[in-house]
Formats: C-alpha cells, structure tokens, sequence
C-alpha cells in the first residue's frame, strides 16, 4: 500500500469491517427476533446458504440483483416457517429441529445450485462516499454497499419497535412468557411461526450479499460459518438489535485484522489474525459472563434460558 | 345489553356488578369436582371462597371465568342469566380475575404491560399519550405502583397491586382474587386489602376471594361460602360465624395431625450449625447476602422469616452448596461444612428445599429411586456400593411410602405424577429417616392442604423434640410462630432482627420485614 503506508492497516479495517460485518448484521437481527419471541433458530447458516444460492441464481436468470434478494428472502421466510411449524408440536426441541433445517438447507442449496457456479451475475450497487479524496484506498474503503446502510437503518428501526409498537410488544410478551401470552389471547405457536420466518427471510438477505456482493459469487464454500457465529452475537449483545450491529461490526472489523496486516507486508503468522474473530467472541463472552449470574436481558421462555 | 369487550379504562370508577351461581355442576368423566353449588354475590360485597385443596374452589371460578363449561347449573350477572364460553365473554361483563402466579411480563414495564393488555392496541404505541392517560387513571387508584420500571423489578406486593390495577384498567368490575395474600407481608396484605375493602364499600366493585386465612376473611369480607370436595359445605355473613365454625366447615371430621408438646431446649444445648460472616452474591449478583452469625442448637428450631427475594433463598442455597460464598464460614458440629456429599452424610445433614419436586428430586425418575437418593450408593454393611441393591431399595420405598402415607399410583411411578404434597411427604420421607442432626427447610407447606401441613408441621416437631437442630426458612408468618424456638428476620440480605418466639411481638417482625429497621 504505497502511498499511506501503515495508515493502511487501520483503513482497511474499517473498509472490512462494513463489507464483512453485512451479513453478520442482518443474520443477527432476523435471529434477535426470532430468539425475541422465545425460540431458537440454529438452521440459520443453512438459510444463509441457501439464500446466497438463490439470489445468485435468480440475479443470472433475471438480470436483477434485486429480484434476486427477494427471491432469497421468500424462501428464508419458508425456511423459516418449516422450522417454525415442525417447533410448534409438543416435544420437539428448537435446537435439534434447526440444526438438522442446517443440514436440510446446505444440501439442498448444493443439490439445487450447482448449474449456477459457473455464471456471472450481476452484483448489487454501493454506493461511493469516498469522491472527496484523491487516494483510491480511501475511495474504495468508502464504497459502501447499499445493505449495509440498510443493515443499519433496520437495526435503529426495530430497537424502536421493540419498545413502540404493538407487534414489539407482542413479540416480547411471547418470548418472556408463554403463560402470559396465552393469558392475554395470544397463540406464541403462531407469533413463534411468524417471528422465525421474518428470522429466515432477513438470514436469507445476508446470504444474498454474500453472492451477490462479497465475495460477490456462488460456490460451496460460499459461507464461513456466519450463520452460526450470529447466533452467538445474539447472545452477545443481548438480544438488542442494536448491540447485533455493533457486535457484527466489531466482528467484521477483527475479521479484517489478517488480511489487512497481509497487504502491509506482514508475511509471517498472519493467519493467526484469521482466528481473531473468534478469539475476539470468547473472551468477551468470557469477561461478561459470570457463573452466579443469569444472563440479563434474556428472554425467559428460550429453552436455552428455561 | 353489552356487546363489546370492554377493555379500556371506564371514564368514571367502575360501578360493581354482583353475580349468582345457580346449581352450578362439573363433572369430569366420572369424578364430579363441583356439586350443585349456588352462591350469591350482590353488587359491591366483598365475598370470601373458603375450601381445602381440592375442594372445587378453583373449579368454581374455572367455571364463572369461562375456562370450564359447567355441566349444569348457570351464572348470573346483575340478575340476568349469561352464557360465559371464553375468558373474552366474561371480560364482555366487567369478569375479571387476578390469578395466584403472576400473570404480568416480567422483562416489560408496568405501563407496557397494562397497555400490551388491552383488547385494541394501536399499530404504533404513541406512549407520551398513553402516560398521560395512564397518570389520569392512576389518579383514581388506591394503590401508587411505579409504572415505569420493569415488573422483574417490583417487589412482591407491589406486582399483586399491579395486577389488580391491570383488571380496573381492563374495565373490570367484578374481580376473583386467588389467594392474593400469599406472598406479602402481613402489612402489606392489610394495606392491600383495606384499598380493596374501600373500593367495595364504594361500590367500584365486587369481589370474591379464594382465601385459607381466616384472619383475612374475618377482618376484610362481608360474606363467606365454604366448599368441601366439591360441595357447598356452608356460609353465610361473616359476622355470624366464628373462626372455628369456618375450620369445622372445612375440614369436617378429619382428624389433624398434632403437634407433640414442645420440649424445652436444655440449657446446654450444644450448637450444631454455625454460620459466620458468610457473604454470596444473589441471584442478579447486584447484591449481596450478609449473614453475620446464625446459630442453631440440637433440639431447636429458628426460623427465618422475610418476604421472599430478601436472601432467604441464597442463603438456603449456600447451606445446600448450591451457591459458593465469597467469605466466611459455615461449620457443623465443630468441624467446616462444604456439603459435599462425604460431609452431609458423616454429619446427618438433611435438606428439604423449596420446590422439592425441582431441586430435591429428579422428575422423571420413579418414587423409589427418588427416595433412594440419600442411600443407594452404600452398602448396607458400609462402604461403596457398585451395584444397586434394587431389591432392598424397593423394600425401603414401600415401607417409606406407607410410613409417611405419600399417596402413589405405584412405587415406579414417576414422582413428577404425585401431586405437590405427596411430592413432599416423599422427600420428608427420605431426609427424616435415619439420624438427622440438621435439617434445613425451606417453606415446607407452601400450597398444601390443612391435613398435610398439620402433618409435615408434627414431623418437624417430632424430629426437634428428638435432638434434631432445625432451621427453618418460611414465607408463612403463623408458621414460623408456630414451629419455631427462636426467630430470626431477614431483609435486604442481612439478619435485622431476633426474637424468642413465644415474646414475638408480630408487628415489630413486620415492620422488619418491610425494612423498617
């Protein structure tokens, strides 16, 4: 990086930073509002999965980037409602259902995508912030992309609904307490569905991106895991739509460490900084948790809580 | 006639509503847990709903409430017969219950959670509106409840209140109250029911109480009705009946379990559990218990009363072992106590935590092996044991079950089948055989019938009257005057107060309680 020198490093975590952290945010809030609603959707990186393959294929098909994010979008929301049905018969565990709805969605996203690895879809626009400066390394760490910003708007947004709107309520009255709900006319069954679905369609979104925008193609290795280590910024930000963003972030911009340290020409064990995400989750799970303490801000009825 | 549910606050304080069951029956297949029971509530009476567990009382107002369909019989309102066929219908006619567990969202606010129950709630909550309109309806309550903090926060009296409110807010006009009294303090369950004696002398309201308290029903009702295995057993005006003719209404002749005469505790009564300057984290880890020294003596109960979330629970869990403290010590007969399992068993330390059924039992494992817990690990000649002995462990369960008339479908039924006092004769059963030095209990009768409480109260005493130190944690204030030697109070995680209990002067113990000390 000629030019800005070291002051590379710090500008390419932030550039990485937004590009990684994108899925990391909308996987993250669909699930803070299915767990909101006291359920658990661990099938999330198959959603993920599965919705990078489809947009990917419906943005080769159509022409559309767009088209191809609601294309990934509705079949999150069936994923999501699968899950959501399955959970509602009486002895079925949440966990177990999600990870096999992982298994299902990775399979079948394979299966069903393997005419598109070849194509070039078209990607989804970003939108350039940087055209103040002169040098290309600040203009391209300033080219957002679009689902970021939505990412963030979404956020602000349902941490205000959670708090404002009759459905937030609902959603809260459901995950804190089954009897509660069921005292006050509510089916958590059907809120449960529903919550999981719009959980499905938003971890759909972020495997859209993941096609569509960065790495920006379809593969089997498309994923990293990130469906998973949502669920854990979940937990991590207690279930608080804005903490999830903040947490992704941080976690996109950790994840950054290794390759920007690589592009400044550090050669020798930069591929420990590929860990520091995750290095970076246990131990501030570690610090914030205590062994005599329940976890704050839980809701009561998730059954890793009960 | 009204049609619509009514489901906001009336602009003016409500105008109560009196009710009338007429023969009203439910049968279950071929049990029938209600007979023939009519009773008369007029508009603006307080009325009290008297009856063992078991006796029909909560099938009754299943029954007004709309959650059962009786099988004959019908309800009521102002002197015009209703089809009540949902909760929702009975709202229709200002019905309304507050049931004995909270039905309020911990994590929400009060407000959140009065407005959350409304029938129509609008898309967007516009909340600089609806604080207003709720300080206005608030203005007219008798009760000040903080609106504003999450119910998780609120004390135990303060949620009771709360729930009240929700139902005026709700526009409810005829309220069944289930045991409302059974987890505050007797100064707050009198403030409480004083406010809602007001609101039924004012004719705001009507209300029909499920009650076991007798001072209560004497000192706050106008009218009484007493159910017995699902008959009307009796009733009438409370100002005609004595305490005692309620008791005999209720029980009718079952014999119940004496207490032994007290033994005096000798002088030289050597201290068997002594715990000093011990301090643990509570459950939020935000406070701390504080327990400076608490001493009980062979042949003696303490009892440590206080409104529950005051530390009681911590404090029982770190006797059980179930919570490490930061500081201090608790030694047994001399020597440090840790309760491991080594220790409990070389020093005869037994325990009957609250909810046994949770945290004394494994649920879904039968009776037997349940009651086996403490033994199935040793030989009967001493030492480990590497295979179980399932033939004397049988022979122990059925002499145990027979011994302490734990009632059971079979010894090999899961003990999550037995009913709540069954559950805990069981668990009485397996920490009072063999000897015991210490015995720890925690709220032993809470929910149980007269028959079992005078029963499990007997036990106790008869194991102190045998050298046995007891400490005993409860809720229950006559129980703790009843059983106990000496009584400590515990507030805000310390012991505030301590009393011999036969000078124990019950407002002082209240006012403790409360934390005004």
């Amino acid at each position: 990086m000629e030019g800005i020198g070291i002051w590379g490093v710090p500008l390419a975590i932030f550039a990485g930073a937004i590009r990684v952290s994108t899925p990391f945010i909308f996987v993250s809030l669909g699930e803070s509002i299915t767990e909101r609603s006291g359920r658990i959707n661990l099938g999330l990186e198959g959603t993920l999965v599965f919705g990078a393959m489809t947009a990917y294929a419906i943005a080769v098909m159509s022409g559309s980037p767009w088209l191809g994010v609601l294309a990934a979008m509705a079949t999150g929301a069936i994923f999501g409602l699968i899950h959501g049905f399955i959970c509602k018969f009486p002895k079925v565990n949440d966990i177990a259902i999600g990870i096999a709805m992982m298994q299902f969605g990775l399979g079948l996203a394979f299966f069903l995508g393997k005419p598109f690895i070849q194509p070039v879809a078209p990607r989804l626009p970003s939108i350039p912030l940087g055209g103040w400066s002169d040098i290309p390394q600040v203009q391209s760490a300033l080219n957002i992309n679009v689902l970021f910003v939505i990412g963030g708007l979404l956020a602000v947004a349902l941490w205000w609904a959670f708090k404002n709107t009759r459905l937030g309520l609902i959603l809260r009255v459901v995950g804190d307490s089954s009897d509660a709900a069921r005292a006050m006319g509510l089916n958590p069954d059907t809120v449960r569905l529903f919550a999981t679905a719009v959980g499905g369609s938003l971890a759909a979104v972020g495997g859209a991106y993941l096609s569509l925008y960065y790495p920006g193609s379809w593969n089997e290795g498309i994923s990293s895991g990130q469906g998973l280590m949502a669920v854990a910024l979940v937990i991590f930000a207690r279930w608080n739509p804005i903490g999830c963003f903040l947490a992704a972030l941080l976690f996109g911009g950790a994840g950054a460490l290794g390759p920007a340290l690589q592009s400044v020409g550090v050669t020798q064990g930069y591929y420990l900084f590929y860990a520091a995400p995750y290095v970076l989750t246990l131990a501030i799970l570690v610090a914030t948790s205590s062994p005599s303490r329940s976890l704050a801000g839980a809701p009561g009825a998730l059954s890793i809580t009960k | 006639m009204i049609t619509q549910v009514r489901d906001t606050p009336l602009p003016q304080p409500g105008k109560a509503v009196g009710i009338q069951t007429i023969g009203m029956t439910m049968r279950f297949g071929s049990f029938t847990a209600l007979d023939n029971v009519s009773i008369d509530i007029p508009a603006g009476s307080f009325h009290a709903l008297l009856g063992e567990n078991g006796a029909g009382k909560s099938t009754l107002v299943k029954c007004i409430m709309g959650f059962y369909h009786q099988t004959s019989g019908s309800l009521s309102v102002d002197g015009r017969e209703v089809a009540v066929h949902s909760p929702r219908d009975a709202a229709t006619y200002g019905l309304g219950m507050v049931y004995q567990q909270f039905t309020l969202v911990p994590s929400l606010t009060g407000a959140e959670n009065l407005v959350i129950n409304r029938a129509h709630v609008p898309a967007v909550i516009n909340w600089a509106k609806e604080r207003k309109d709720l300080a206005a309806f608030m203005e007219r309550m008798p009760f000040k409840i903080p609106l504003d903090r999450p119910v998780s926060e609120l004390a135990a009296g303060e949620k009771q209140k709360l729930e009240i409110v929700k139902q005026l807010y709700l526009g409810r006009s005829f309220l069944i109250l289930d045991e409302p009294t059974s987890v505050l303090t007797p100064a707050e369950a009198d403030e409480m029911l004083g406010l809602v004696r007001g609101m039924t002398e004012r004719g705001e309201l009507t209300v029909l109480m499920i009650s076991h308290k007798f001072h209560e029903v004497t000192k706050f009702t106008d009218a009484v009705t007493v159910l017995r295995r699902g008959k009307m057993a009796g009733g009438g005006l409370v100002k005609d009946l004595s305490t005692k003719d309620m008791a005999a209404m209720m029980i009718g002749d079952v014999k119940l379990a004496e207490l032994d005469t007290r033994l005096p505790v000798p002088a030289d009564a050597k201290p068997i559990l002594v715990v000093s300057d011990i301090k643990a984290p509570d459950r939020t880890g935000l406070k701390m218990i504080d327990i400076g020294n608490l001493t009980v003596h062979a042949g003696e109960i303490v009892g440590i009363a206080g409104i529950s979330g005051n530390g009681q629970k911590e404090l029982a869990e770190v006797l059980a072992g179930q919570r490490s403290p930061d500081a201090g010590s608790i030694t047994v007969k001399g020597s440090l106590y840790g309760a491991t399992r080594q220790e409990t068993r070389v020093n005869n330390v037994r325990f009957i935590p609250e909810e046994p059924l949770n945290n004394a039992c494994a649920p879904k494992m039968t009776v037997t092996e349940n009651l086996a817990f403490r033994t199935f690990d040793i030989k009967k000649q001493g030492g480990d044991a590497v295979w179980l002995d399932m033939k004397s462990m049988r022979k122990r369960a059925a002499s145990l079950i027979a011994d302490f008339k734990v009632k059971t479908a079979s010894h090999a039924s899961p003990i999550a089948s037995l009913s709540g006092g069954n559950v805990q004769r069981a668990v009485l059963a397996r920490e009072l055989t063999g000897d015991v030095d210490l015995l720890i209990v925690s709220n032993p009768c809470f929910g149980l019938d007269f028959s079992a409480v005078a029963e499990i109260r007997a036990r106790i005493m008869k194991a102190r009257n045998s050298g046995t130190a007891v400490l005993l944690l409860s809720e229950d204030l006559d129980e703790l005057l009843e059983m106990s030697d000496r009584i400590m109070v515990m507030s805000d995680g310390k012991l505030v107060y301590e009393t011999p209990a036969l000078s124990a002067d019950i407002s002082v113990i209240g006012a403790h309680m409360a934390g005004h000390h």
